[in-house]
């Protein structure tokens, strides 16, 4: 977490913010958050998770019940919307539908009453940075949607804000496109240099597109870090449930030994493992695992813990394979297998042994049952 | 493609696929024609067929030309100056003569040359009593002087001769202001005989007004009623169509009862000491324009309020976040978005208006009159279907022109906005 001092580098910063609607439950619960000039930062997190209330909050559309928000160092608190030169991107684009593409561009610069010359060299740069140089005189209803996306992320441009807010932005548009328009989102961002905080509930996207993720659920941020470590090093179970796919398996610590601790599965037998976020012996635990972590048959000879599965069910994926063993209680144990690492001799009904490194199965908090 | 087209594509069953398609069109719209033919008779009934009698009744001029056929096309030769000649006098002669025992066709035609000069009525039943002359009598020109002095003047032949045609422009002309003068030509009608121009005037004047006052009104409550939580907005609205539930007629006395100089608002105005005498509220303009526009309200904020709740919110907050302040935001972006609801409701509002009877009836002085009352006046009192009619097409025409701009104008915005 990164509750530094105030230094340059950063751009905005929450402050013990808390906002409620209805005076009786906290939407966002106590944000601390510091959003570094220049990256490009992702709030991800379930639906009703409070992601778009922070970013109203940001742009001033919402007002905090409680805390600060500082940008470049100046209080945000009393600074109305409009003057707080923040450009965002809607999920619907809100592109004005009475205004050509051109003039929906020059709305923002002529606000600001630039000279009629340079507003039409910024929209001309614009569309062309987004592609669209032939357009500026369409109106937004005779483009297709990715055509909007772009013209709504130039509209927000254009005007050459500090920090750019978008909204789910890519919600509306197919998964080709979506994948299509992420890159071209980055790329824009790595040219200009501009800080984005982008809201997504994809976490495909958010992996992809992000320098830091920052993972939202009930109102607080559960773990905010760079997309490997959020993978690889999950700080608690719904970090881990919510990024990517894992095992869960129940057990309870039975005593910890600095970074590693040695837990009692509820299923029967014991395993090792990292500590997380455990303490004490006698705490429940969710114990976590990655598919692709596990080792089958020779390959789980001399990992830390072995035990014995029965083969399950098998799922072709292609370029993988995935199986489903019962082992030790649980049912829905997943485990990855590379196509050239598959044995033919498999069957469903089949003992293997398995077997993982301690480091890569993680300690967690227990997850509510 | 080619080969397509030189054998056309068959279906299954060998018949050209051309063939069956139309064959299952046909089907369609025969079933669609059947589903609304209760309707279209209905309306056919009720509504076109009316209007069609209406229009024909403006121009319709039967009743001359019914009792004197022969007399009209006969003076088709006269010049204009003096009385006309023997023959033509001869043949008016006979058919006096043979309408003598036709009341109702006499009394008819009387009345209707009556509209043109008064004075003709009595003038047409006198000679008719008269009827017949003996042309061995001595010349037709002097017995008819003799009969009453009046047909020495020229005026009397001339508009006996224009009625030589089934259909006339009379109520047409007549309904605005337009006179035929002595040489035949028309004329705008002078401003001590003007009226229907003035009426013409106030009717749209009236409507505009009460128009501007709607959207004045209606405009803002729309707006509040959108931003509004979905079950408090649905409550409202419930309040906002709630004069509905209650005929016209009993709003208007409920109008009269508030309005009026020992009414409840002059009342509470006295007792409160704003005012030493009463304030006339009710029987003038003022009555009547408050009437109208508490009666028409609705029909301005359900089109507005039905526009605006398809508006995101996300389109302000875009502007406002864009660096625009909230106000020019709202008219740059939000208002540009609800011109054809505006335009819907004003339109609505408008047209309801210029046929409004009841309320200035009631509420209004005689100033404060509009051109549907005067339809009622020329059947009611009158009856006087020509012009009645008359007007009536012109309220009709000056809707349609109405909407026919409106058409142009929101189309076009709509293509834009496509
Ligand atoms: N204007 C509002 N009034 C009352 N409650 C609201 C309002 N806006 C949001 N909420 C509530 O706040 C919670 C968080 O909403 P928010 O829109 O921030 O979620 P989100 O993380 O953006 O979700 P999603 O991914 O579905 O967009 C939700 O439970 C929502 O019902
Ligand atoms: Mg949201």
């Amino acid at each position: 977490m990164s509750v530094a001092s105030p230094d340059t580098d950063v751009l905005v910063s929450f402050r013990g913010v808390q906002k409620s609607y209805d005076g009786e439950n906290l939407i966002v619960k106590h944000l601390d958050l510091d959003i570094r000039r220049g990256e490009f930062l992702t709030l991800l997190g379930p639906s009703g998770s409070g992601k778009t209330t922070c970013l109203m909050m940001l742009a001033g559309f919402e007002t905090p019940t409680a805390g600060e928000i500082r940008l470049d160092g100046k209080l945000l608190n009393r600074v109305p919307p409009h003057k707080r030169n923040i450009g965002m991107v809607f999920q619907n684009y809100a592109l004005f539908p009475h205004m050509t593409v051109g003039e929906n561009l020059a709305y923002p610069l002529k606000i600001r009453k630039l000279p009629a010359a340079e507003v039409d060299a910024k929209v001309k740069r614009a569309l062309g940075m987004v592609k669209l140089d032939k357009f500026a005189n369409r109106y937004p209803g005779q483009m297709s949607g990715g055509q909007q996306q772009r013209v709504a992320l130039a509209r927000a441009l254009v005007f050459e804000p500090q920090l750019v807010l978008m909204d789910e932005p890519l919600g509306a548009l197919d998964k080709q496109l979506r994948e299509h328009m992420q890159l071209e989102i980055k790329h824009i961002h790595e040219n200009l240099g501009v800080t984005v905080v982008y809201v997504t509930h994809d976490q495909s996207e958010a992996l992809t597109m992000s320098d830091r993720v920052a993972v939202f659920d009930k109102g607080e941020i559960q773990q905010i870090d760079p997309a490997e470590t959020l993978y690889e090093a999950p700080v608690n179970s719904f970090v881990a449930g919510f990024i990517g796919e894992s095992n869960a398996i129940s057990g309870t610590i039975e005593h910890v030994d600095g970074d590693f601790c040695q837990a009692r599965l509820t299923g029967g037998g014991s395993v090792s493992a990292r500590a997380v976020c455990v303490r004490q012996a006698g705490q429940p635990t969710t114990l976590s695992i990655r598919p692709e972590r596990v080792m089958l048959g020779e390959r789980a000879v001399g990992c830390a813990n072995r035990f014995d599965a029965t083969i399950a069910e098998f799922i072709y994926l292609g370029d993988h394979l995935r199986l489903r063993l019962d082992f030790a209680g649980n049912s829905g144990f997943m485990v990855k297998v590379p196509v050239p690492e598959v044995d033919p001799a498999w069957q469903v009904g089949n003992r293997l042994s398995i077997g993982w490194r301690a480091e890569d199965l993680r300690a967690l908090d227990p997850l509510a049952a | 493609m080619n080969m397509t087209a030189d054998a056309p594509l068959l279906a299954a069953d060998g018949v050209p696929l051309a063939v069956k398609l139309k064959r299952a069109e046909r089907r369609k719209k025969l079933r669609a024609a059947l589903l609304v033919a209760p309707l279209a008779v209905f309306l056919l009934a009720t509504f076109i067929l009316p209007i069609a009698l209406l229009l024909y009744r403006s121009v319709e001029n039967p009743e001359v030309p019914a009792m004197l056929p022969k007399t009209v096309s006969a003076l088709a030769g006269w010049q204009g100056q003096g009385l006309p000649d023997e023959a033509a006098l001869g043949v008016f002669v006979q058919e006096l003569t043979a309408a003598k025992d036709n009341k109702a066709m006499v009394g008819n035609a009387a009345k209707r040359l009556n509209m043109e000069i008064s004075g003709y009525r009595s003038l047409l039943t006198k000679t008719v009593r008269a009827m017949p002359l003996d042309p061995a009598a001595g010349p037709l020109r002097e017995q008819f002087v003799n009969i009453d002095e009046r047909w020495a003047e020229a005026d009397y032949w001339r508009v006996l001769r224009h009625q030589d045609s089934r259909y006339t422009g009379f109520y047409l002309q007549s309904s605005l202001d337009i006179k035929r003068g002595a040489d035949d030509s028309l004329h705008m009608a002078g401003d001590d005989e003007a009226i229907y121009l003035k009426i013409f005037g106030r009717t749209l004047w009236m409507s505009a007004v009460v128009t501007l006052f709607c959207f004045l009104l209606g405009y803002p409550l729309a707006y509040w009623l959108v931003n509004l939580p979905t079950r408090k907005s649905n409550l409202l609205m419930i309040v906002v169509l709630l004069p509905f539930w209650t005929s016209v007629l009993v709003r208007v006395a409920a109008w009269i009862v508030l309005l009026q100089n020992e009414g409840l608002i002059n009342g509470a105005l006295m007792a409160m000491g704003f005012v030493d005498s009463p304030v006339q509220l009710a029987f003038n303009r003022i009555g009547v324009y408050i009437a109208m526009v508490h009666i028409l309200l609705p029909f301005m904020i359900l089109p507005v309020f039905s526009v605006m709740k398809a508006i995101p919110p996300t389109y302000m907050r875009a502007a406002v976040s864009l660096g625009s302040h909230p106000i020019p935001a709202f008219w740059k972006v939000y208002f540009p978005q609800t011109v054809a609801g505006v335009g819907a409701g004003a339109l609505l509002v408008f047209i309801m208006s210029i046929g409004y009877y009841i309320t200035p009836a009631l509420l209004g002085g005689p100033d404060d009159q509009m051109v549907s009352y005067y339809v009622a006046f020329f059947t009611n009192n009158t009856v006087n279907w020509g012009m009645a009619a008359a007007l009536g097409s012109l309220l009709l025409i000056a809707t349609m022109a109405l909407y026919t701009l409106y058409a142009r104008i929101v189309g076009a915005n709509r293509l834009s906005l496509g």
